[in-house]
């Protein structure tokens, strides 16, 4: 189980959280076509290594927020 | 002693083939044994990273049904399924395929609803399928709990008597045998670490072992498919997720069918040896480490105990995880991709081993004919962009 620190409620464990999946998807502007909403609705970044992500404390403190993770050790820091 | 005879060589790399496979599991020796034996193919080499079926081919629950919801995943699996009941001949090996039924179980109205619209949708498509009321439920498996006070209850079940189990080391064993004898080159060790790309059209690999000039090159690579295809410079629309299992000491004959039940989330079958075989479902994070968060097989096994009580003294043996490529509709993708000559068989998430001949039959034929099998069609990479989705997350089940 993953130790995740919430930035309101510190060090807690993972099953309190849901997974958000890739951090920083924008919702498009501008003229659309079906290849940007495709690229926004189902194209994601699948990296081996780190991996900015979405956690949402949701039995906490309701709180969304993006943390760094590494996809192979699972270690977690702060995001840079 | 003596060594017996090994089941292929172990051969080193040619300058180039005309088909480069790159992953040696199920689905990689299948498309290389489908390729030689209906294609005529044979200047063909499975690139493994690591040794043969090593990777999710060792680690499944080894499952095999076709009863999906829609037209296009019932055809598929259906193929793969009737490929299936004819491999053991056709290999000359025991694959130890059983067919003993899967009952895929309903615990509230909206499961029951579901079931039997699939059931009706699987019969209109040539696939076995029968509805079974709670108690049929307990004639055919007495050891699940149907008592109406579970947390939650047992209303029904979908039953495919065609579905059951195979003993996954013998079906790549065997595949990597046949595609031996064809010529095919398995090669292990070889880690594909880029692509040569001339004019938008894939003209070698690059391994671990040197440069392997290509005709073309076939990925089958599970859950590492997204790191093969950054590398020839496509992003997919799949994510990496650890999914879990794990087996029992071993126990006599108690369990001679298949039980799965999504709401619950397990999946459940005794295998051969006398082993329960229990499936969770995937570890909600992106990862490549092939491990997962105990919680999730608390969870899982706390489902495998609603269901039958009497495996509450069976003991752990051992769990573990593979990397699974779940895709947005959890349907797979199979087919060409933006660059020429390169070709995907990817995102069977948590459901591929069943599909191994199938997937291996229709992706030898769009190999070696140079536009999608009829059956794999659906399954493009364009439809996140056209919205021809085939959405078998709640249809077929979310673990499957």
């Amino acid at each position: 189980m993953l130790l995740i620190d919430c930035p309101s409620c510190g060090p807690r464990d993972e099953n309190e959280f849901h997974y958000g999946g890739q951090a920083g998807i924008a919702c498009p502007t501008g003229d659309m076509t079906d290849e940007r909403w495709a690229e926004y609705v189902f194209m994601r970044d699948n990296p081996k290594g780190w991996f900015h992500e979405r956690w949402f404390h949701v039995h906490g403190c309701r709180t969304w927020f993006t943390v760094e993770r590494h996809t192979v050790t699972h270690e977690i820091r702060k995001p840079r | 002693m003596t060594h017996p005879d090994f089941l292929w060589r172990n051969p080193d790399p040619k300058p180039a083939y005309d088909v480069v496979i790159v992953g040696g599991g199920g689905h990689g020796l299948a498309t290389a044994y489908y390729l030689a034996k209906n294609h005529g193919l044979t200047n063909v080499a499975v690139l493994e990273r690591g040794w043969l079926a090593g990777g999710n081919m060792a680690r499944n629950t080894t499952i095999i049904r076709s009863n999906y919801l829609w037209d296009e995943s019932a055809a598929i699996y259906e193929h793969s399924l009737k490929l299936w009941e004819g491999l053991s001949d056709e290999l000359d090996y025991d694959l130890q395929f059983s067919q003993r039924g899967v009952l895929n179980l309903a615990h509230n109205l909206g499961d029951v609803r579901e079931g039997r619209r699939r059931v009706n949708a699987n019969r209109l498509n040539g696939v076995d399928a029968e509805w079974l009321d709670a108690d049929e439920v307990k004639k055919f498996c007495p050891i699940i709990n149907v008592s109406d006070r579970a947390r939650y209850p047992v209303m029904g079940a979908t039953l495919q008597r065609r579905g059951g189990i195979a003993k996954h080391d013998h079906v790549a064993w065997a595949l990597a045998r046949q595609a031996d004898a064809y010529g095919v080159d398995l090669i292990q060790g070889c880690e594909v670490t880029g692509f040569e790309i001339t004019g938008g059209r894939v003209t070698a690999v690059e391994t671990s072992r040197g440069r392997i000039a290509a005709g073309k090159v076939a990925l089958a690579a599970a859950g590492h498919t997204s790191v093969l295809a950054e590398r020839a410079g496509i992003r997919l629309p799949l994510q990496s997720h650890p999914l879990q299992a794990l087996v029992s000491e071993l126990l006599e004959p108690v369990l001679d069918c298949v039980v799965m039940s999504n709401a619950v989330h397990v999946y459940v079958s005794q295998a051969h040896k006398g082993e329960l075989v229990m499936g969770a479902g995937i570890d909600a994070y992106n990862s490549y480490g092939q491990r997962g968060g105990v919680h999730v097989i608390e969870a899982q096994m706390a489902a495998a105990l609603e269901l039958f009580p009497i495996f509450s003294r069976a003991r752990v043996l051992r769990t573990w995880a593979g990397i699974v490529d779940v895709s947005p509709d959890a349907s797979p993708i199979i087919g060409p991709t933006p660059v020429d000559g390169l070709y995907i068989n990817a995102g069977w998430g948590t459901g591929g081993f069943k599909a191994t001949p199938g997937s291996g039959w229709v992706y030898a034929h769009t190999l070696a004919h140079e536009r999608p099998h009829p059956l794999a069609e659906p399954f493009a990479l364009d439809r996140f962009t056209t919205g021809a989705l085939i959405d078998e997350h709640g249809a077929a089940a979310v673990a499957h």
